[in-house]
């Protein structure tokens, strides 16, 4: 199955960055409720506009394969990244995973990120995929970078 | 006499009356639908029903006097009168709803902290602080979370009888949780995913000694197992017309009489009344005050017809039938030791659902691998979070028989399900 990439299977069995941190600005608890998938998350960032560097991003999930992949290919791609960076890779994830397969996804861009790029053909599954970047987002609104995520908003809308 | 599976030949006349069941899914894989405890297909003659009522009859019945609203008026309450006949009860004691979740949402909203001044005998549905609704530990969620948020609104308790290790009610402590506080016991009939049959007397029995109603979910009994209110001897009863082979947005509440009379309306508007002046309204008798609104009528024509189609079968073929299917599942499943059963592993007191978890795969990947291979389960919680953490599974994979399921298809299951310790490098 196209959908089973062994990066995947790889990711999903030994999530990197597992496990919760310190320090940290926020923590997040973040659910699936229909497959009851969760995550726990923890942002350290450090800097402030475009300086803004993604220290670190810890967790603890429980999930599909899938979603436990997402998790752990967003920490590996964006821990010690500037935000921008870790922000217009979330963009080209989001809009590879909900292209119904049109957008391939770019490697340049989203690293591992591309072997997620099957899950786009099963609509069930985008939300596993996105359940960690969700969580993610929102670490940054409770951390007060609401200022990040609107200038991305404005620069996509 | 024990009834007896269908045949072969026979599985195959009731499928040819499933036109979804003749497509194919993904690349092109036959259709192994297993997914019935979720939704059932329709026969043509449910689709033919709602068909016909749209092409002859269509107009809103008990509203007006023209030709087609009393012959929509005729067929309506005559859809009635068969499913009301169906559970071994009179028609007027048969509330139409949207589906099961409304019917146990009128039932949790006709409690209230007070007696509604128009409605005699109302008391019966007060409730607040010191009094208790007990569930169960094995509830769907529709069954649970209308409880809870009564006992907010009115300062009542919440209790629950736990679940066994082996996935049946654990009554050892009936006696204590159902009390003299007790005013309602809210418990499933057949468990939408353990397959769980509960023992359904023992509870209406030590209820009614404290004066509680029973408030029983059908949903996963009603089309499965003949049933009879009257022998069941429970208060209120509620079950959904999709999961029958009828079509979606009609359910049913079931309430004894003298419950219905004196029970206040949930949804209020047209339809539901008796008078209305600016000041206030007076309502109209059950089942007219709980179906406020143009009715589903054509919803309701359909679930008649198949009713009468479960007839024809004879639903307790369906069951012996559906049983067959269970065995040979749980037979297959314990001879693959990296399968783990949730809920009862023989066939006694057991409906026609099977829950399982693949150690260390998550359920939707599970799913997805038996998917890709053309077969529909259900995974996730089921809408029985709570059951699932009881067992401390996050997920799990089910599935779920009807009349027209097969042999072949559990068999092509088990196939597909064999290529998961594979895909994902677990043991098998
Ligand atoms: C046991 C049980 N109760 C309640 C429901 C709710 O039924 P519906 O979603 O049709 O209202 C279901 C089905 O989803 C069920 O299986």
């Amino acid at each position: 199955m196209d959908l089973y990439q062994e990066l995947i299977l790889e990711h999903s069995k030994r999530p990197q960055h597992a496990g919760l941190r310190e320090p940290f600005e926020a923590e997040v608890h973040h659910v699936n409720p229909t497959c009851g998938d969760e995550v726990t998350m923890r942002i350290h960032v450090t800097g402030e506009g475009s300086e803004a560097i993604v220290e670190d991003i810890s967790y603890d999930a429980l999930g599909c394969s899938i979603s436990m992949a997402s998790t752990s290919i967003l920490a590996e791609e964006s821990i010690g990244r500037p935000l921008t960076e870790v922000l217009t890779t979330y963009e080209a994830m989001k809009a590879m995973l909900t292209s119904k397969g049109e957008d391939p996804g770019d490697e340049e861009v989203i690293g591992d990120g591309v072997a997620l790029s099957g899950v786009a053909q099963y609509p069930a599954r985008v939300k596993c995929a996105l359940l960690g970047w969700m969580a993610f987002t929102d670490a940054l609104h409770q951390s007060g970078r609401q200022a990040a995520l609107t200038q991305l908003e404005e620069g996509t809308s | 006499m024990t009834a007896e599976p269908f045949t072969t030949e026979e599985v195959a006349r009731i499928r040819a009356d499933f036109p979804i069941l003749a497509r194919t899914v993904r690349a092109g894989a036959p259709l192994v639908y297993l997914d019935s405890g979720a939704t059932s297909h329709k026969p043509v003659q449910v689709l033919d029903a709602e068909r016909d009522f749209y092409e002859r009859l269509n107009s809103a019945p008990h509203r007006g006097a023209h030709a087609l609203s009393e012959e929509a008026t005729a067929a309506y309450e005559g859809a009635r009168e068969r499913i009301a006949a169906f559970i071994g009860a009179q028609a007027q004691d048969v509330v139409f709803t949207k589906n099961a979740t409304e019917a146990l949402n009128l039932a949790a909203y006709a409690f209230s902290n007070s007696p509604h001044p128009g409605i005699p005998g109302s008391e019966r549905f007060t409730l607040g602080a010191g009094d208790e609704v007990l569930v169960t530990e094995m509830e769907h969620h529709a069954n649970l979370v209308p409880w809870q948020e009564l006992c907010r609104r009115t300062g009542a308790t919440l209790r629950w009888i736990p679940v066994t290790d082996e996935g049946r009610l654990d009554l050892a402590t009936l006696d204590e949780l159902v009390t003299e506080r007790t005013k309602v016991v809210a418990v499933v009939h057949a468990s939408n995913v353990l397959g769980t049959l509960n023992p359904i007397e023992t509870i209406v029995e030590r209820a009614h000694e404290v004066g509680a109603l029973v408030v029983l979910d059908a949903c996963q009994s009603v089309p499965h197992l003949a049933i009879d209110v009257a022998d069941l001897g429970v208060d209120l009863l509620a079950f959904s017309g999709h999961k029958m082979f009828g079509p979606s947005g009609i359910g049913v509440l079931w309430g004894r009489r003298e419950l219905l009379e004196a029970m206040p309306p949930f949804l209020t508007g047209g339809s539901m009344i008796e008078t209305v002046r600016m000041e206030g309204s007076t309502y109209a008798p059950p089942p007219q005050r709980f179906e406020a609104g143009v009715p589903m009528t054509a919803q309701a024509i359909g679930l008649a017809a198949a009713v009468d189609y479960i007839n024809e079968l004879d639903i307790k073929r369906i069951h012996a039938h559906e049983l067959a299917l269970v065995d040979r599942l749980l037979a297959g499943l314990a001879t693959r030791p990296w399968v783990t059963v949730v809920g009862p592993t023989d066939l006694e007191s057991r409906g026609g659902t099977v829950a399982f978890v693949v150690d260390g795969v998550h359920a939707h990947d599970v799913g997805q691998v038996l998917d890709n291979a053309g077969v529909a389960v259900r995974v996730g919680h089921h809408c029985a979070w709570p059951l699932h953490r009881r067992f401390k599974v996050a997920a799990t994979t089910r599935a779920s028989f009807a009349a027209y399921n097969t042999v072949d298809e559990v068999d092509a299951l088990l196939e597909a399900l064999d290529r998961v310790p594979q895909i994902f490098g677990v043991a098998s």
